[in-house]
């Protein structure tokens, strides 16, 4: 026990303690019960960040990391057999397989139907429900109601829309042969639709959040400047937007690269390869359950990583740049 | 050459009326302050002219034009806002040159004129800086710039200084005054100070409440308020207003000897005998009364008419005020000059009236007009 305690304490203090000077500062005194308490705090921090570490370090962390472990190895294509060490052996040819190359244009594809769509609809339903109306708030509730409609129905909704005997098509009167969904030329398409619904909601909301950041000044000052409504969209609204449709460019992209639910469940596993919607994630997919070749899923699986990485790291540095907008 | 009129403008928002039958004529050149507090209906007043907000009736108009239904960028109007809307993500030359480039001026005329513009406010040096980059002072006179670059027939000015610190905005208020009377523009400026008013306005329109006070010049609006609300708000510390009774006092004997009338305002332990001229207005009237006094009226004297408690003592250098309350209450201050001696908080002290009759503002103590006329 030392003789200085700072803690004021209801400790009995020893007689004649009392008639000496207030001590001096003993070095590593106070900054000593400082640094206890710090380590105090960080501890509970940590202890209360445990729960998600748990859970991103088995769900996330660890089958991530693995990857890099699986892409050494090779499954032989009977089953049974143990798989073998090949190192770096298999990265070039899984890679440069037509199966591959061919998914990842699939993909880019995809996304290049997805994404442009779904900001230009989003922006656009954004600025219709911008304006100040009565009842438009139950529009934005119907506009961004998509953000919480599970794949799943989703697809099953547009399955049936799309069906070519009780479907919405031929009660219009179109009636392609082959069907929408067994088509190689519409089914990519008509999974892109789906996405671009199920993506319009968030994108509306992202776009809806930077619209009432743009100052109602800005746009009038405009106005009396001359500006029409296209000039104002396009020379003010649009520029003083333009992280915001970044932003939510980044976020669909990196969203479209990973679809997956919707092609399983319009297109299906025996028709994804022939009808041309085999997406990146749908062929690891399916290098991993049917073809059984784990290490090959591994590398498809690092090489998507990798896309997405780029696409963040592209995110970050354009944000930060952009930010001297703020006025 | 232009000039705006409101006839009988009403707006309502809902159920609000926001501005009530406004009747109101800025003459060619003019410039004209829209006073009153915040909510008083003075922006949105301006806004109209802008075409920012619909004229719910009445007709407003610039020159001969009736321009309810003109869309704003054919109005011809300039608008300066109180947080100035530049335009973020243009340089300060591109911000004064958009209202040009929206009307399809030539290139080598837009380089000219933004350069003139520029040079006319002090920003040659400053064309290739985003906003961002400027100090308040600076953005304000961009704003000012894109508003004087194409020459409108109106400037409409929302408030411009109140984001500018003091010393600025006292700097900026002579320079506005100064470029006005050179481009004589035709201006409309809103604000809610009354110093800016007073300083700045040709003449001042006070409003409250959607409706107009008062439109004069600003002496004339600061020595005849046409009612108690005007009295009040005009002038710092605005006019005491005490209300009392219009009663019968004096002797013959007593208005030959000091030249004062038989009238008099009575209230709680002080009664305030009124000059001859003043009360000869006002006979008649009442009989319950406010009465106006401005602080630079009064003065402490043994034998002042009004009892009063020192409450508060305000050094500001070159003055002192000294805030009194009555006995039935009333607040009432008393601009001394800084020799004056000084009362100590707490002390009984008496007011005493100059005897100049234009010290006295009588107004209706039931709707707050003034007694006796306002000429």
């Amino acid at each position: 026990m030392t003789a200085v305690t700072t803690a004021p304490g209801p400790d009995p203090v020893p007689s004649g303690a009392g008639d000496e000077a207030p001590a001096a500062p003993v070095p590593g005194g106070p900054s000593a019960t400082l640094r206890s308490r710090r380590r105090k705090q960080a501890l509970l921090a940590y202890l209360l960040l445990l729960p998600a570490m748990v859970l991103f370090g088995v769900f996330s962390f660890y089958p991530f990391l693995r990857n890099f472990k699986l892409m050494l190895y090779e499954t032989p294509p009977v089953p049974g057999l143990p798989a073998h060490f090949v190192g770096l052996h298999q990265i070039v040819p899984t890679i440069t397989s037509t199966q591959f190359t061919q998914s990842l244009v699939t993909t880019l594809f995809f996304v290049v139907l997805v994404v442009p769509i779904s900001l230009l609809a989003g922006l656009g339903l954004a600025v219709a429900a911008h304006r100040k109306l009565k009842g438009m708030a139950a529009y934005r509730v119907i506009f961004s109601s998509t953000v919480v409609s599970s794949v799943a129905v989703a697809a099953v909704v547009f399955g049936t829309l799309l069906n070519p005997v009780v479907g919405l098509l031929p009660w219009l009167g179109i009636n392609p042969t082959p069907p929408a969904l067994e088509s190689s030329t519409w089914a990519l398409p008509a999974v892109a639709l789906l996405t671009i619904w199920q993506f319009l909601g968030l994108s509306f909301i992202i776009m809806s959040a930077g619209l009432q950041s743009v100052p109602d000044e800005l746009l009038e000052a405009a106005r009396i400047d001359g500006a029409g409504p296209w000039t104002r969209f396009w020379r003010m609204t649009v520029p003083l937007l333009s992280p915001t449709i970044f932003f939510a460019g980044v976020i669909s992209t990196i969203y479209a690269f990973q679809a997956f639910g919707a092609v399983d469940i319009l297109i299906g596993n025996q028709n994804a390869a022939r009808l041309h919607t085999n997406v990146l994630i749908y062929n690891i997919v399916t290098e991993l359950q049917i073809e059984n070749n784990d290490g090959a899923a591994a590398i498809m699986a690092i090489v998507l990583f990798l896309i997405l990485l780029v696409l963040t790291i592209l995110q970050l540095r354009f944000l930060e740049r952009r930010v001297t907008y703020a006025r | 050459m232009a000039q705006v009129s409101f006839d009988s403008v009403t707006k309502q928002f809902g159920d609000t009326t926001a501005v009530d039958s406004l009747t109101l004529h800025v003459a060619d050149g003019e410039l004209l302050v829209l006073l009153g507090s915040s909510g008083c209906g003075k922006t949105t007043a301006l806004r109209m002219v802008a075409g920012l907000e619909e004229v719910t009736s009445g007709t407003v108009s610039i020159g001969d034009r009736i321009v309810n239904d003109v869309d704003p960028k054919d109005r011809d109007v300039a608008m300066v806002f109180q947080s100035y809307a530049l335009y973020p993500h243009l340089t300060v030359a591109k911000n004064i040159e958009f209202p040009l480039r929206q009307r399809g001026v030539a290139k080598e005329e837009r380089a000219t004129k933004v350069k003139q513009a520029a040079e006319t406010l002090g920003l040659a040096t400053l064309l290739d800086r985003k906003p961002g980059q400027l100090s308040g002072g600076q953005r304000q006179r961009v704003a000012l710039a894109r508003a004087i670059v194409r020459q409108p027939l109106v400037f409409l000015m929302d408030e411009p200084l109140s984001n500018l610190d003091a010393a600025l905005r006292a700097q900026t208020r002579a320079d506005i005054v100064e470029l006005q009377a050179r481009l004589s523009t035709t201006t409309l400026y809103v604000t809610h100070d009354q110093v800016e008013a007073m300083t700045m306005g040709h003449r001042i329109a006070v409003m409250s409440e959607g409706k107009l006070q008062q439109v004069a010049a600003p002496e004339a609006l600061y020595a005849k308020p046409a009612n108690a609300f005007v009295a009040r708000f005009l002038g710092s510390p605005g006019m005491n207003l005490v209300e009392g009774m219009l009663v019968e006092s004096g002797t013959p004997d007593a208005e030959a000897e000091s030249g004062r009338g038989a009238l008099s305002v009575a209230f709680a332990g002080a009664s305030v005998p009124l000059p001859a001229a003043v009360g000869d207005a006002v006979r008649g009237s009442g009989p319950e009364v406010v009465l106006g006094l401005r602080p630079e009226a009064l003065h402490l004297s043994e034998d002042g008419a009004i009892g009063a408690t020192v409450v508060i003592v305000e050094l500001l250098g070159a003055e002192t005020h000294v805030i009194c309350h009555t006995e039935t209450g009333a607040t009432v201050i008393v601009r001394q000059s800084a020799s004056a001696a000084k009362p100590k908080i707490g002390e009984a002290v008496r007011i005493a009236v100059d005897h100049d009759p234009d010290s006295y503002h009588l107004f209706d103590a039931a709707d707050g007009t003034r007694l006796g006329g306002t000429t």
